[in-house]
């Protein structure tokens, strides 16, 4: 039979699963998380019992349809949670979970990794009780735990908005709102964002809850650094305003980010080719129409692909899922992928309206950073270092910078780093973001235990 | 842990069966569900001491990327934030300095 594997179980992963299933086959889905549904739709452990009203608020019916369709899915698939995979070549996966390390060849792959917060360091960013806004949103949903009990949400894009209502809703106390994005580009990118049918108007309505709440809501405002107050606990936010007026506020936690990043480091290991997205300032793996990577046998599905949220995951992921089916001469799938593009392609309107309008990266704040703002925070690298190795070296490429300082070299491999780490690299070179390339992946892509080496070794 | 106060508010979810473990040696009650990062900082402020340079950590990403969370458990290296709490289990912070 067939080898299919599925790396990711968010949205885009159950999809393609039930796809498969449905057509007969018995797909592996390698899940990092202890339950399926993703980051997204993450569930709560067993032990802890929420009303899904409570985690997912209007994407609940979406949320529980989807764990559903997973769980019916048991007895058919192979399911492999607490699993990562930490390295891939060829046709193989070298994968680690709780009992060891072990490899599976697969015959068609569709990675399905999601992504996750994208960060521009800011002063203090590197202080316990600074979060990402996705890791705020994953503590509640998870561990049913606020980040702290008067957190400020800083940064940028529609999760700002969300996961502040979210902690109200909870009941607790949102010091502040505060998104470098102004208000302008949001009413400009409105007509645009219909695309999105109700995700605007659900937008709204979380601004609205949060201004009748007393919410600080801030637009086009300038990060200027998260002070500590006593004990090195985060305690002031420090800002300007659209206005120029710098102005603090008083907070116990902070959740930041700028939109989101793929997770895209399985398939750089695999050597899919990559593009440049203008708009999102990021590398995505390669795609055609149906998904297919540059590589025979690689398929590309949801957040890891293009970044355009959890409902074009689940559409990308079904996509998938046909291109694998009608690539191996079961059916012929081309007046379905053509219809599921239809609607892919409105969320992709959607998305480039925010990206380029309503919620523009603010790539300034990363060029114009301090010398000494610690940019890789697991090696505590600081941007003065990469400026002296782009101007100092001459060094003008994102992976020789990498060499010459090791930004992008930690335990995390960049995924928290590289977006400024590129960002301060072309403005010191004078160059365009897009021709400083992208940071290149190394296995492990997760850490491991040495123990797994010496199985390795072994065997 | 010089500093006394959580970090974490729990919101919900207080009604679970008590986890006994114990944090750098401290006996501690955690609820089952629990990661041991919820375990530390709702008992404590930070995670662990940042082991090139000054100042403490205490997670950043909570979904398993960003590998700010490691610390020890039972002699075994694991990211806190994706590591339930089970009975019995030994949770250390202290080794930010032999990274």
């Amino acid at each position: 039979m067939l080898k299919i594997v599925i790396v990711g179980a968010g949205p885009a992963g159950v999809r393609a699963a039930e796809r498969l299933v449905r057509a007969g086959h018995r797909p592996v889905v390698i899940d990092e998380n202890v339950a399926a549904g993703g980051q997204i739709y993450r569930r709560p452990p067993a032990e802890l019992h929420r009303d899904p009203k409570d985690l997912y608020g209007f994407e609940a019916e979406r949320a529980c349809k989807l764990h559903r369709t997973f769980d019916e899915l048991a007895g058919s698939i192979d399911y492999r949670p607490s699993t990562s995979v930490w390295s891939a070549e060829g046709r193989r996966l070298d994968v680690i979970d709780r009992d060891g390390a072990s490899h599976l060849l697969w015959d068609r792959l569709i990675l399905a990794t999601g992504a996750m917060d994208r960060v521009i360091p800011i002063p203090g960013w590197d202080m316990p009780g600074v979060f990402t806004l996705g890791g705020a949103q994953v503590s509640m949903k998870y561990q049913a735990c606020a980040i702290g009990a008067r957190p400020v949400f800083l940064g940028t894009g529609p999760l700002l908005y969300l996961i502040a209502y979210q902690y109200m809703k909870a009941g607790v106390d949102v010091a502040a709102v505060l998104d470098t994005a102004p208000l302008s580009g949001k009413v400009r990118a409105a007509p645009t964002m219909m695309a999105g049918g109700t995700a605007l108007l659900k937008g709204l309505y979380y601004v609205a809850r949060l201004v009748a709440a007393g919410v600080t809501i801030r637009s086009g405002i300038t990060p200027v650094a998260i002070d500590a107050s006593s004990g090195q606990r985060v305690g002031v936010v420090r800002y300007t305003t659209g206005e120029g007026k710098i102005t603090t506020i008083a907070c116990d936690a902070v959740g930041m980010g700028f939109g989101l990043r793929s997770e895209t480091q399985l398939a750089d290991l695999l050597d899919v080719q990559f593009d440049f997205d203008p708009s999102l300032r990021q590398w995505l793996p390669a795609v055609d129409a149906w998904g297919r990577s540059s590589v025979e046998g690689i398929y590309l599905a949801g957040d890891g692909m293009q970044l355009a949220g959890a409902q074009a995951a689940e559409l990308s992921g079904a996509r998938a899922a046909e291109a694998v089916l009608h690539d191996i001469g079961q059916y012929d799938a081309r007046r379905i992928v053509r219809s599921l593009n239809r609607r892919i392609d409105r969320w992709l309107r959607f998305r480039d309206a925010m990206a380029s309008r309503a919620f523009p990266f603010p790539h300034q704040l990363a060029q114009q950073c301090d010398d000494s703002l610690m940019i890789c925070r697991c090696e505590g690298i600081a941007a003065g270092a990469m400026r002296e190795a782009v101007r100092g070296q001459g060094q003008a490429e994102i992976n020789r910078v990498k060499a010459f300082t090791r930004v992008g070299m930690g335990r995390c491999q960049g995924r928290v780093c590289q977006t400024a780490a590129a960002e301060i690299t072309a403005s010191a070179a004078g160059l365009d973001i897009s021709m400083v390339s992208r940071l290149r992946g190394q296995a492990p892509i997760k850490p491991l235990p040495m123990a797994v080496f010496r199985e390795e070794a072994a065997q | 842990m010089a500093d006394s106060g959580a970090q974490l508010v729990r919101i919900a979810g207080a009604e679970r069966p008590p986890v006994r473990c114990r944090v750098n040696g401290q006996a501690i009650s955690a609820l089952a569900g629990d990661t041991v990062l919820t375990v530390v900082l709702t008992q404590a402020p930070r995670l662990r001491k940042f082991e090139f340079g000054d100042g403490y950590r205490a997670g950043f990403c909570l979904m398993g990327a960003c590998q700010d969370c490691w610390v020890e458990v039972n002699n075994r290296r694991v990211r806190a934030c994706s590591t339930l709490v089970a009975d019995n289990m030994d949770i250390s912070t202290e080794i930010g300095a032999r990274a």
